[in-house]
């Protein structure tokens, strides 16, 4: 288990990018909103058949192969995608400031949010098909996954040595061969880990999007999450269970079949000089790497593509000249692209301000119910935070610092991140209500069953880190408990915790989207919150709404993010690195 | 400017300029003409990092660059290859401009810059694969290079399995399977323990002199005298702020070497004298004079604090009273087993302080100096507080800022501005940093790192002024 690297999420960016920049990014946002929303509408007309969904027990294999197919779809497009765009991030110049602000933008947005209007755009696009809910539902976990991974693996091209860069170029590698066995290999490490953060996200999000309403519509894929909503929906608690444990049961087979092989193989990519002794092993990595044809068949396959391509890349004008590592690009820009980029901007700010108009049907009233739901999401949010932290702080510090049970704990902490509370929310809902609770117990209770295991997590973590040799220190002048805590442990913590609570935060706010408005028994619930306003809005079909909450929602994130979390983090990185 | 002239032991033999002969000119495999390296400041100052210099390398010979850090060793190397782009001036290769050549280079790397996730096999056989080889023809030569670089056996194994010299190995197996027309060389040795660089660097030779590898010429940046000596036949000195080449000359020991043969400690010990004394111009490169002096006056207002602490200073002055006051610098370098780099800063920083003097290569120690390493250590903080006042703009300035300002701090970017004018940001920030480890010993102010300040702290202020009102 590699308890050094911390589990994230959000990945903060140690820099500020241009007011301006922001601008144009949330401008853009607002064009696609309005584009969706417009083509949706006109589109939307066309009845879809809806699929019933039921909830027998022998159905669920079947609806659990399609919910894994989605997710893998999903996932892989992710991947391609991270990929392309980090790659262009990281080497154009000209274009990095601007992805890299939409990259920390819309890592921070609640995904889920923008679930009706992709809904409305993709049915459209694919009309009086269940097809474009299948790719619309595909296309929002893909967005929940995408921007960690790309995030990660443009970081890790930033931070190539310089001499394994200068080794590629001065051998004259060209782009393919260095793509991979430099870039690719070194950038592996961050792929693997912010993938199996992904794709707990996407779990999350998949088994709230499978089924829900808009106007008097009710969409629904055959599929684990649409199964166990049906199955609260009709208070079936049987098969309520049995479609818990069957999500369950996934997670901890992708941890064990897939992720713990990966991490375990992906060790040999750690770009260290000497072997660390603290390695992760995987029975079925050992198992694959026994195999007489794993050994050699994908090698063989592998040399008939490749060998090809490249000797064909020898003759190229790359492989045969050293190409200087500090060119500087040619300025000069051709009119033709500043006609286009200038073109770009006019369309993109002409849909912005149409998307602004759009709002000119929100009322006085709906703008204080607005911002108090923003209120009291904030509040609910903060709660859920503090609460994990209260109780995750000093358990996850006694583990951390005892590792024999660290060991233990750390990987079942682990899965425990993984598995998507959204598939629990509906049976402590219906427990909440037997016992006369409310939604807005509800929402927080979900909240933490979303968030607290990443700060436990992060926190096990940092207590492990704290050097031996710190904690005989304070043993050896006899710290009372309160020095302990106040001089050693928190500080030696501090940087992991701030992880861990950025990614909470980030958790937090995308859950509440799903847990202030329920379907529950045949009834719904709802409470004060801005969640709940963009849920009612979906259901009502109220665009202006749907827009405003978003706005507002987004607002709220970036701005904590950058006021709050980007200075702790920072904080973190200076004051309170232990170096080791 | 002192005017003395060290004389070259070795040059008595062969005056040669290299880039001045016109044979040469022609042999050459690479031809620097006027290449400088300069950042643009966003003030119209620009930084230069090498002024404009012209250099060639000619088949047969191995080239040493020597010089102080900071005295662009690496960039030097990193635009003779075309990895980098002269700000101005051209890099010929064979006559074509380098950026349309099919360069035939190698490079080995200081950090070895293997990869770790390729065995070391594949890591041999991957500058092959670029230039389109087949499977078969890249396992033949890379084992057969393997094989001569001492690493059979070990082609399966993954970098990380093996020891430093070992690695290195792998770094020159990789090079010399391209059979590159030249092989630069960044600090090859210098990450690896003394008797491993010998061992390698008594291996490169035989198989240099055995012309196993069709290599035609070899160029080594170190900073490593007695190295350079012992393997170059050709060196280059170059001197600092900004880069530019200050002696270049033709060794003609034969090879093998022996250290401690006269005529090699006595070439050693030039290139101590030349490297202690940057002010000093060597006899056979009269036309930088000119340009430097006219430099100085132009831009440096502060003197480059060198990267040396305080108790490094005095536990030099210390070993050198121990040494009956004057000690030659080289073997004071021995006795420390420290490399020129370690040693040259902390004796640039007693001598800006006026603890010694540099006479002839020996530094010799002043009477204050003999004072501060007698003393205790409050006297010593006294002394340091009053040499530092007296002889270093930077500190003087920042103590008079904070005695002047009511609330007695300012902030850090005030005075990185100024340094801005004449440092590169980073060269800025480190004279910051040692400003803040003189200043905080000194106790002339202290630095608060969290909001980036000089404070003056009201018990230190007390405690000061008496002792400088006095002077």
């Amino acid at each position: 288990m590699n308890f050094q690297r911390p589990l994230a999420r959000t990945l903060v960016t140690d820099r500020s990018t241009p007011f301006i920049i922001d601008l144009g990014v949330a401008a853009c946002a607002l064009a696609i909103f309005f584009a969706i929303v417009s083509t949706g509408v006109y589109w939307f007309q066309k009845p879809i058949p809806v699929v019933p969904i039921s909830s027998s027990i022998g159905a669920l294999p079947l609806y659990a192969f399609y919910s894994i197919v989605r997710m893998t779809i999903a996932y892989f497009l992710s991947l391609a995608f991270a990929v392309t765009y980090g790659y262009i991030a990281a080497y154009n110049a000209r274009v990095e400031p601007w992805m890299v602000a939409v990259l920390d933008i819309l890592q921070s947005i609640p995904v889920l949010s923008f679930l009706p209007p992709v809904v409305l755009a993709m049915v459209s696009l694919i009309p009086g098909h269940q097809l474009g809910i299948e790719m619309a539902v595909i296309l929002l976990i893909f967005t929940g996954q995408v921007w960690n991974l790309a995030f990660s693996f443009y970081s890790s091209l930033k931070t190539i040595p310089r001499e394994m860069l200068e080794a590629s170029r001065i051998y004259r590698y060209s782009g393919w061969q260095r793509f991979w066995q430099l870039e690719m290999p070194f950038s592996t490490i961050g792929l693997v880990w912010n993938s199996v953060v992904s794709v707990a996200g996407g779990w999350f999000a998949l088994i709230f999007c499978e089924t829900f309403t808009m106007g008097d519509r009710n969409f629904q894929l055959p599929g684990l999450g649409s199964y166990i909503q049906t199955a609260t929906y009709a208070g079936n608690v049987r098969a309520l269970l049995a479609g818990i444990a069957t999500v369950i049961l996934i997670v901890v087979a992708t941890d064990q079949l897939v992720w713990r092989p990966l991490i375990a193989w992906s060790d040999k990519f750690k770009f260290e000089q000497v072997e660390s002794a603290d390695q992760v092993t995987s029975p079925i990595l050992e198992l694959l790497r026994r195999s007489k044809i794993c050994q050699t068949l994908p090698g063989r396959i592998w040399d008939r593509v490749e060998e090809p391509v490249y000797r064909r890349l020898a003759k190229s004008e790359e492989c045969r000249v050293v190409k200087p590592l500090d060119e500087t690009k040619s300025g000069k820009v051709s009119p033709l692209l500043w006609m286009l980029a200038l073109a770009g901007a006019m369309a993109v700010c002409w849909a912005a301000v149409q998307a602004v108009l759009m709002l000119r049907d929100v009322t006085f009233a709906d703008l204080r119910l607005l911002l108090a739901g923003a209120g009291a999401t904030f509040l609910r949010v903060n709660v859920a935070l503090l609460l994990s932290a209260a109780w995750t702080i000093p358990v996850g510090v006694s583990i951390g610092l005892n590792p024999k049970v660290a060991r233990v704990v750390q990987p079942i902490a682990q899965i425990l991140a993984s598995v998507p509370a959204t598939a629990f929310f509906p049976i402590l809902l219906m427990g909440l209500v037997k016992i006369g609770g409310g939604l807005g117990i509800g929402a927080v209770a979900l909240m933490l069953l979303g968030t607290q295991w990443y700060i436990l997590f992060n926190v096990i973590a940092g207590a492990m880190s704290i050097p031996s040799d710190l904690r005989e220190v304070a043993s050896l002048y006899h710290f009372t408990r309160w020095q302990r805590w106040i001089k050693l442990i928190l500080p030696g913590i501090f940087p992991y915790l701030i992880t861990g609570m950025v990614t909470a935060s980030g958790g937090a706010w995308n859950a509440s989207v799903m847990a202030e408005y329920s379907h529950v028994k045949g009834q719904t619930l709802s409470t004060i919150g801005l969640g709940a306003q963009i849920d009612a809005a979906t259901d009502s079909g109220r665009f202006s709404m749907l827009l405003l909450a978003t706005i507002f929602i987004s607002l709220m994130v970036v701005t904590m993010n950058r006021l709050v979390w980007r200075r702790l983090y920072h904080l973190a990185e200076t004051r309170f690195k232990l170096d080791g | 400017m002192q005017e003395a002239v060290t004389p070259n032991p070795a040059l008595d033999a062969a005056p040669t300029a290299p880039q001045g002969s016109p044979q040469a000119v022609d042999d050459a495999i690479i031809r620097a003409v006027g290449i400088e390296k300069y950042y643009a400041q966003p003030s119209q100052n620009r930084i230069q990092v090498i002024s404009a210099t012209d250099l060639s390398i000619v088949p047969g010979e191995i080239l040493a660059l020597l010089g102080p850090s900071g005295s662009g060793k690496s960039t030097m190397l990193r635009m003779l290859t075309g990895l980098s782009t002269p700000s101005a001036g051209q890099v010929y290769w064979h006559g074509t401009p380098i950026a349309e050549a099919e360069v035939n280079v190698s490079i080995v790397f200081q950090s070895f810059a293997l990869f770790p996730w390729l065995t070391v096999l594949e890591n041999v056989e991957a500058p092959l694969q670029a230039r389109g080889e087949t499977p078969t023809v890249r396992h033949e030569r890379s084992m057969k290079m393997l094989d001569t670089v001492g690493l059979d056996g070990f082609e399966a194994a993954y970098p990380k399995e093996l020891s430093g010299g070992m690695r290195q190995r792998v770094g020159f197996a990789r090079a010399l399977v391209v059979e590159p027309e030249v092989l630069f060389m960044d600090e090859p040795f210098s990450a690896l323990d003394v008797l491993t660089a010998e061992n390698l660097r008594s291996e490169l030779l035989e198989l240099w002199a055995k012309k196993t590898m069709p290599t035609k010429a070899i160029f080594l940046v170190t900073h490593n005298i007695e190295e350079a000596v012992l393997l170059a036949d050709r060196i280059i000195v170059l001197g600092r702020n900004p880069g530019h080449i200050r002696t270049d000359f033709r060794v003609q020991l034969p090879q093998p070497r022996d250290r401690k043969s006269e005529p090699f400690t006595q070439l050693v010990d030039y290139i101590y004298k030349v490297l202690t004394r940057p002010d000093t111009v060597p006899a056979e490169a009269p036309g930088q004079q000119i340009t430097r002096a006219a430099r100085d006056q132009r831009q440096m207002h502060y003197q480059m604090l060198p990267h040396a602490r305080p108790g490094g200073i005095a536990g030099l002055l210390e070993l050198l009273l121990d040494k009956g006051g004057r000690d030659d610098i080289y073997r004071l370098a021995d006795d420390l087993a420290f490399e020129i780099d370690d040693l040259l800063p902390i004796v640039d920083a007693a001598q800006l302080l006026g603890f010694l003097k540099v006479e002839e290569g020996d530094a010799v120690i002043t009477p204050t100096g003999e004072e501060f390493a007698n003393s205790e250590i409050l006297r010593q903080k006294e002394l340091f507080r009053n040499a530092a006042v007296e002889n270093v703009l930077l500190l003087r300035q920042i103590r008079r800022a904070l005695d002047t300002k009511s609330d007695h701090t300012v902030r850090e970017d005030f005075f990185l501005d100024m340094l801005d004018e004449q440092f590169s940001e980073e060269e800025g920030q480190r004279q910051i940093e040692t400003a803040v480890t003189w200043g905080r010993y000194a106790e002339l102010f202290d630095f608060d790192a969290a909001r980036r300040r000089f404070v003056l702290p009201d018990a230190l202020e007390e405690e000061i002024a008496p002792s400088e009102a006095k002077k």
